[in-house]
């Protein structure tokens, strides 16, 4: 069924069909706190009848994540959602989360990070959560955010991944913003999302979830996340097809090409700012420069061989990010030029930082700066507010 | 002065097949919280638990990873999440129609401190949690720091020259909560304690228990002295025992003599009070004071209100 709807409910919406497809297994919850721009999931999530479902309404997003902890430890589907100092007051039990294994999804808003206070889209938020074990996956519409969320479930809880996945989206641009999106009816997402077997959940076991970890033991733990991260790629392939065996419709890999077979000059974005650089390779190629985009829809695992195969035959690269990691620039620039060795320029550009309303004009700005260059420079802030 | 015999508390048919403290953990001699974990597994008995232990010392006692010192499950929580997590396990439990009571086991830094805001939330939506906190009114993990349970006057590695501050009153604020049952309990006491962990076990809601839990290593004393000094605190008059109802029912449980005796013996033990001057006459006002209104409190018949 077709649904104008928000990219704020259409991820409360998600959770509630996930959270029902669990009403075989031990059930669904997570704990819940506002913070704008995510605060209408929760309050979407918190009208719902779902039967074996339980939503608590907590303090904090530090406490929201202990809940969701607590429930996910106990078998149970679950789902909270955050964004900017939500996520990083919440941090250390993120990392908990991860650490222990929970298959948790969880809806990031990105906002710009503060004080000073500033409520528009800005990646740096759930980037400073880039070494906490989460699986990342960034959305360019409100369809894919949808979509992404009930794979994130099926991602998550494979045997052979057990990590949790947080479900990216940009502030205001989507989550504010109403689009047709295509809702599938329960018995679909109960098929696609079975219910919930976790081996190591804590029951009536004299079993410690925790504890102490010395140096080996930490080595190995590590090491087992490390290889669960490696899998993510395979598993993910796998239900890609499932879900469209689901669903009757397809959802995008971790890295998502737009005219990049013959483009000498490709743009790399997360985000919302991979929609509106395909509009600025269509404007490029009209003036007949040979222009690609590579959005990375994944970020964690990183999905560096995907993007090195994609970027074979780019000789120059943009990477354009909404971000700042301040004394080396842009995030995804920084991880993505140790990747590509093969084009002769990796330039990276900051921009939309703080909300700043990225047009396509100033990416093809960015196409025609790009080929001026023979040799990159650091980072390049371009204000565009 | 007389160990108390633990009559009628003796091993039974019912008691747990292993021990919520298995042997091999790693708590110092003298630990009030060992104590604590070998009377809350005669409580418990034959009842299913799970249980949240912050990172205070109760999770170091666990031991190194596979191994587990504590005979329960246990979930091993944030600083300052024990009371979300164990909401979390809590809310699973009775979707899927279980009768497992969830307990969190937290010192004072877990409590009155870093984990203040969550235990006040989840005492306000009145979870189904049992919370124990054992307080050695130190951090005892961290290598022996104040906290706001550490009373006026003690040593610590963080108040050289004594603290200046009160302790917190932690049963005061729970009780403000109106959740119902509120609990203080004496080591030294182990009928009053058992049926205290055996009334909370059972009941429905957010009940909290306040064990004071000696630390030789904090509080400069000897390890085999932990029971006489917590005897000493309720003679003294330093450490009521009482309940709260639904938070306005107050009962004292333990008559205390107010001993002037008990409290010179307290503070002349513990290494930590040696080195600063308290005034005992000071001390022993406050205590009068905190009676009179415990008493007030408890002789107001809240069943006469209409």
């Amino acid at each position: 069924m077709k649904k104008l709807i928000t990219a704020n409910h259409a991820a409360g919406l998600a959770a509630t069909l996930a959270g029902r497809a669990n009403r075989k297994g031990r059930g669904f919850g997570g704990g819940v706190y506002p913070i704008t721009p995510q605060t209408e999931s929760i309050e979407f999530l918190s009208r719902q009848e779902i039967e074996k479902g339980s939503v608590v309404r907590v303090e904090s997003e530090h406490s929201a994540m202990a809940v969701c902890i607590g429930m996910a430890s106990n078998g149970a589907r679950t789902f909270t959602a955050s964004s900017s100092n939500g996520l990083a007051y919440m941090t250390e039990n993120v990392i908990t989360a991860a650490m222990y294994r929970l298959p948790i999804v969880m809806l990031a808003v990105n906002r710009t990070l503060g004080p000073p206070w500033n409520i528009w889209v800005d990646h740096n938020d759930t980037l400073l959560l880039r070494d906490s074990g989460w699986i990342q996956l960034y959305c360019e519409d409100n369809q894919e955010a949808f979509d992404s969320l009930l794979f994130a479930y099926r991602l998550s809880e494979d045997p052979r991944v057990l990590l949790p996945t947080m479900v990216c989206i940009d502030a205001f641009v989507l989550s504010h913003t109403l689009m047709e999106t295509d809702i599938p009816e329960q018995d679909q997402v109960d098929g696609f999302l079975p219910p919930l077997q976790m081996q190591h959940r804590i029951s009536d076991k004299p079993r410690t979830m925790g504890g102490l970890d010395f140096p080996h033991e930490t080595e190995v733990h590590r090491g087992q996340m490390q290889d669960a991260m490696n899998r993510v790629f395979k598993v993910y392939e796998e239900h890609q097809k499932a879900f469209e065996k689901s669903f009757g419709r397809s959802i995008d890999g971790p890295v998502v090409p737009y005219r990049t077979e013959d483009a000498e000059v490709v743009i790399v974005s997360m985000g919302t700012l991979g929609a509106t650089a395909k509009q600025a390779v269509d404007t490029a190629r009209e003036r007949g420069i040979k222009a690609g985009s590579l959005r990375v829809k994944m970020f964690r695992p990183f999905p560096e061989q995907q993007l090195v195969d994609a970027l074979k035959g780019a000789k120059k690269i943009a990477v354009i990010d909404r971000d700042l990691s301040p004394g080396m620039g842009g995030i995804l620039w920084s991880e993505l030029r140790g990747a590509v060795r093969t084009a002769d320029v990796v330039q990276s550009y900051l921009i939309g930082l703080g909300g700043g309303d990225v047009r396509p004009h100033h990416l093809v700005e960015i196409f025609d700066d790009l080929a001026e260059r023979d040799r990159p420079e650091p980072s390049i802030l371009k204000e565009v507010a | 002065m007389q160990e108390p015999l633990l009559d009628g508390i003796t091993q039974t048919g019912v008691d747990r097949p292993e021990p919520i403290l298995r042997a091999g953990n790693t708590n110092c001699g003298g630990c009030g919280m060992s104590i604590g974990l070998q009377m809350l597994s005669r409580a418990v008995a034959d009842r299913t638990v799970q249980m949240v232990i912050p990172a205070c010392c109760g999770i170091v006692t666990a031991g190194p990873f596979p191994h587990s010192a504590y005979g329960a499950p246990v979930v091993a929580s944030t600083f300052a999440s024990a009371a979300a997590v164990a909401t979390g396990l809590a809310h699973v439990a009775k979707m899927n129609g279980e009768d497992t009571r969830v307990l969190c086991w937290a010192g004072d830094g877990g409590t009155y401190d870093i984990g203040m805001a969550t235990i006040s939330a989840a005492a306000e939506r009145n979870e189904d949690i049992l919370y124990i906190c054992y307080d050695n009114e130190i951090y005892g993990n961290t290598g022996g720091q104040r906290s706001s349970a550490t009373p006026m006057g003690a040593v610590t590695t963080t108040t050289a020259s004594g603290k200046l501050e009160q302790k917190k009153d932690i049963v005061g604020i729970m009780a403000a909560h109106g959740i119902p049952y509120v609990a203080t309990m004496s080591m030294a006491h182990p009928e009053d304690l058992f049926h205290k962990m055996r009334r909370a076990l059972d009941m429905k809601g957010f009940r909290f228990l306040h064990m004071l839990s000696p630390c030789p290593t904090g509080w400069k004393s000897e390890p085999g002295e932990g029971i006489n000094l917590v005897r000493q605190a309720v003679e003294s008059g330093l450490y009521p025992v009482v309940e709260v109802f639904d938070g306005h029912r107050w009962v004292v449980n333990v008559d205390s003599a107010l001993s002037q005796g008990a409290l010179e013996s307290y503070f002349a033990a513990q290494g930590r009070f040696g080195k600063t001057k308290i005034d005992l006459a000071e001390v022993s006002k406050a205590i009068h004071r905190n009676w009179r209104l415990l008493q007030m409190r408890a002789a107001f018949d809240t069943q006469k209100i209409s």
